[in-house]
This record gives structure tokens, sequence and C-alpha cells, in this order.
């Protein structure tokens, strides 16, 4: 299909009747090619490589490389990494969608006025987008570890010296998600503000005439119309807190006892460890996860913006 | 929306309290710890230095320790070349993938934007490049950038293209211009708003990275978050809070400038580029 002296050639006799100005197709196909390459080579054969190393004994502890058959699943299944693991991930994910799209959307209804103290806030908001996951990892580390800032604003307000270790209590995955949705709220809120401006003043007009209140009209009239922003919003943090490593790693580096440990944290480990082939199975298992979850959801969230 | 007095005084009230509490104490958080002494910055806190301003100190030595001008040229020479590429080839691909039609290009196109989806292999890339000898060096690294992120320029730039009509490239071609000239001087100026779109996006993945390169070039090439981690890992028992904040300000400062000068432009490029 992307071969070029093959399309040329064809191309190179207009059809009867057409008339003789055009001489060739405007996009040739080989203008595909380039862009296919890197992405076949770079991308699709890698994929297809996961499927059949996840089926070996490749290490680095060994030279050569051997067909186990589901060995590596069912050790990783054995002692209970890959249900725990796959279970963390998609928790922090779902924590991550909902928060991130919860402050993006509070942000933007906050600061939807033009004056100039929001606009100075839209753009102070969106720095941490800029900054870079393992930065804010590590401040997020320094502000919740025992004698961090976090726990003596606390003592000062409550009267007492605060020593709790919030990267190391049961609820950390919840505090690690909240870092996520923080880095990426700005992101959220910018792309929100973009849909409450498509809204039309006639409609709120309408609204307001009905006598809807400021929350009738943002749960009636708003929130409906924002649907398209939802979706890409919320596929967008599904997408990236699947795809995430940088702030746990920052943050809790897996733990409590392996608490926050989502599937990058694992590759990322038995990876170091040379265990190349259970690296590689949990990368089919991410792969697989992020498949059956993601398009499910985008498929559901389109369908929803079509009914409204 | 709300009209009411009280709300109309409440809400700047509201938005500076979350600009300090959720912005300024992280933000003077790392500031402040890196003016610190180290044993001063042991348990970072909010408070001004006890024992005195370490801010020179602290900058230069992380500044030898942490190698950031070969980390920040590392980054540079694997942003630069991947950001070229991926819009470049990404715009070619987008243009034929926007104008033709049929089912050979809706499979193409499926195919083209599958990696927004599907996370990359890293370890089997890891194999692939070896095979290649190219791990370990910046092509192989560019290669796998523009590899991860050729979807998203396929799906941005295709999702404009589509936006635009096709009137001036007919009438080029009738003209008797070829497609190569055409792509040049007609396609790609009028790509100029999602080219700056998709560079931000870009930029902003490849820039912060850590995940990819620990696996293609970690220990062997310098990235400014490759050495930030190493910077942060290298007290084994006690971090050097002082050391890592003061490397946290020297690598946010670039891309910080980048957005302060640009930010309006940053800004209307991404909502436009994201919401159709």
């Amino acid at each position: 299909m992307i071969d070029p002296a093959g399309v040329t050639g064809t191309a190179t006799q207009p059809p009867p009747g057409r008339s003789a100005g055009r001489p060739r197709p405007a996009q040739p196909w080989w203008f595909l090619a380039p862009a296919f390459a890197v992405l076949i080579v770079f991308f699709l054969v890698p994929t297809l490589y996961n499927l059949i190393y996840a089926f070996t004994d490749w290490s680095s502890f060994k030279t050569a490389i051997n067909p186990v058959g589901l060995d590596n699943f069912r050790a990783l299944l054995g002692n209970g990494v890959l249900l725990t693991d796959l279970r963390t991930t998609v928790i922090y994910a779902a924590l991550v969608a909902l928060f991130q799209n919860l402050f993006g959307l509070v942000l933007a209804l906050l600061l939807e006025a033009d004056t100039r103290l929001n606009r100075f806030a839209r753009v102070m908001f969106f720095i941490p987008v800029v900054m870079s996951a393992l930065a804010v990892g590590y401040i997020f580390q320094a502000l919740l570890k025992p004698s961090g800032a976090l726990n003596s604003v606390l003592g000062w307000v409550v009267g007492h010296e605060v020593q709790h270790a919030w990267l190391a209590d049961s609820w950390t995955l919840l505090y690690v998600a909240l870092i996520h949705s923080w880095k990426w709220m700005g992101l959220a809120m910018l792309i929100y503000l973009a849909g409450l401006k498509t809204i039309s003043v006639d409609v709120l007009e309408a609204a307001r005439i009905d006598g809807a209140g400021a929350w009738q009209t943002f749960r009636r009239v708003r929130f409906p119309l924002l649907a398209p922003a939802v979706t890409f919003n919320v596929a967008t943090a599904l997408l990236g807190s699947m795809n995430s490593f940088d702030i746990v790693q920052a943050t809790t580096g897996g733990g409590p006892a392996q608490s926050t440990e989502i599937l990058n944290i694992f590759i990322y480990r038995t990876f170091g460890q040379g265990l190349f082939a259970q690296a590689t199975t949990m990368s089919l298992v991410l792969l697989l996860v992020i498949a059956l979850m993601a398009f499910p959801t985008i498929w559901l969230l389109r369908r929803r913006e079509q009914a409204l | 929306m709300s009209t009411s007095i009280t709300w109309r005084v409440v809400r700047p009230g509201i938005v500076v309290a979350l600009l300090l509490g959720l912005l300024g104490v992280p933000l003077w958080l790392v500031f402040i710890t890196s003016a610190k002494s180290r044993g001063d910055a042991l348990s970072p806190s909010l408070a001004l230095p006890r024992d005195g301003w370490h801010l020179a100190a602290n900058y230069s030595e992380v500044f030898t320790e942490g190698r950031v001008w070969k980390a920040f040229f590392g980054s540079l020479s694997i942003v630069l070349p991947s950001t070229v590429l991926l819009l470049l080839l990404g715009a070619m691909a987008g243009w034929v993938l926007a104008r033709r039609s049929g089912l050979v290009i809706a499979v193409l196109y499926a195919i083209g934007i599958s990696g927004i989806v599907l996370p990359p292999a890293v370890i089997t890339l890891v194999l692939l490049l070896r095979q290649l000898s190219i791990d370990g060096t910046l092509t192989g690294m560019v290669l796998v950038y523009t590899g991860i992120y050729m979807s998203t320029s396929i799906f941005f730039i295709t999702g404009f293209i589509r936006t635009i009509p096709a009137e001036l490239e007919e009438a080029a071609r009738v003209d008797g211009a070829g497609p190569v000239r055409i792509f040049v001087t007609i396609i790609l100026p009028l790509l100029r708003p999602v080219l700056a779109t998709a560079t931000i996006l870009i930029c902003l993945y490849i820039w912060n990275d850590v995940f990819y390169a620990f696996f293609v070039i970690g220990g062997r090439k310098d990235t400014l978050p490759l050495n930030l981690f190493q910077v942060a890992s290298a007290g084994l028992y006690l971090n050097n809070w002082h050391l890592i904040f003061a490397y946290v300000v020297l690598m946010s400062l670039p891309l910080l400038v980048v957005f302060a000068v640009a930010q309006r432009r940053i800004i209307s490029g991404i909502t436009g580029g994201a919401v159709k």
C-alpha cells in the first residue's frame, strides 16, 4: 500500500475524461511512508515482540531464551503481584480521573470571569503542568514527610505537634492520586474553560428567564453542554494515570508495603532486577488493561455526548 | 454567573486563598529549601533559613554534581530532533489521511492513532534497540520518542487538516504544482496553529519524561530529569533536599521562561487544538 513505485506508476496516467491539468493526485501515498515506518518499527514491532517474549524465560541471568508457555503469568498470579498491582493501577486511574476533573472543573468555574486576578490565576495554575512530574513528586514527598511542612502547618492549626506519615499510611494511594491530579488540574481547567466559552449567551439567558438559579443552570444546561470537554479530560486523565510512573516513584517508590505499586513501577523494578520476561509480561498486562478500559470508556463518553 | 454581592467579594478571596495554599506553599517550599544548609534542609519546612542563606553554594554544587549543562544540552538534543521529526512526518501523513478516503485510509488512520491509547512496550523496545545497536544512544532515544508520540501528532494534524477547505491545494494543483511543492508552500503554512499545539504538548512530554529515558539511555546519557533522579538518589539514607530543590529550580527554569514569554499563545494553542 505504501509502495511508492507502484503508486506513482498508476498516478502518472490520468483516467480518461479527466482534465489534463491534473497530472497526479495531490497527496501521494508515499507521504505516509516515513511516519508509518517509524511508527511500525519503534511502536508496533515492540508491541508484537511483547506478545512473544511474555511467554519466554528471557532474563539477564541466562544467554538462551526458551519458550515457557504461561509460566510467567502463573508465577505472577501465584504470588499475587499481578492482581494486586492491577487493582492498584485501576484504582489509581479512577481516582485521578475523578479528582483531576473535579479540580479542573471547580477551577474553571471559579476563574471563568475575565478579571485580572483570574487571568493571572489561570497562568499560575498551569505552572504544575509545565513542571517535571518527578520534581512534583519530590516536592510533595518533602511536604508530606512526618517532619514536613504540612504537618507543621497542621500542628500550628490544632495547637500541638503533628507527626503523621502521610506517605506511609493506608490512604497513601489516595494522596498520590491527589498529587497527580494537582499536577494536571491546570490542563483540565483550560479545557473546561474553553468548553464554557463555547456555550452561547442565548442559552444561558433563556435559562435565566425561565427562572433557573446558578446551580440549576449549571446542572441542567452548562454541565451537559460541557460533554466534549468531559470526554477529552476523562480520557486523557485515564490514559495519563495508567501510564504514570514519575510521581509514584518520586513520592513512595511503590510503598508502603507495595500498596502504591502501579504496573509501571513493577516493570521498572523487575527490569532493574534483570527479570526481563516478567517485566514484559506485566507490560503486556498493562497493554491489555488499557485497551480493555480505555476503548469502552471513550465509546461511552462519546455516546453520552451525542445523547445530550 | 452569580450576581449576588457577597459572591462577588468572596470569589476573589477564594481565588487568592487557593493560589497561596495550592501553589504558593509548594513553590515557596522549593525555593526556600534550596537556600538552606544541608542540616537545616533535612526536615524541609516553610521557615526562613536558620543558619544563613546558601543559595550560591547549593546551586553551584548541584551545577557540577548534577552536570546541569550536559543534561540541558542532552535534553535539548533529544527534544529538538524528535519534535521536528514528529511535526514533519506527522504533517505529511496527516495530509494524506485527511484528504483521501476509503477503507484503506480508515484502517491506516486507525493504526496511525493507535499509539494514543496503547502504551509503548518499553521492555521489548529496549531489546529492539539492542538488535539495531542503537540502545543507549541519542539517536535511539529520538526514534523511540518519535514512535511513541507519532500517533498524537497524526491525530491532531489530521483533525486540523479536515477542517480546512481543499480549494487552495486544488488551485495549485491545476496550476501544475507538484505534491512536494504544494505541501511545503501551501499546507505547512496553513498548519501553523495545530503545529504550535502539537509542539507544546510534545515538548512538555519529552522534556519531562524520565520513564522511557530510564530504559533507553539511563546511566549512559545525561538529561535533566535523569540527573534529577540521580541527585535525589545520591543521599541514600538522608535526602539532600537542599540540592534536590536547587536542581528542581534549575531544571524548571527553561520551560518556565518559555512559558512566561509565550503563555498567551501556549494557552490558546492548547485549548484551540484540543476542543474542536
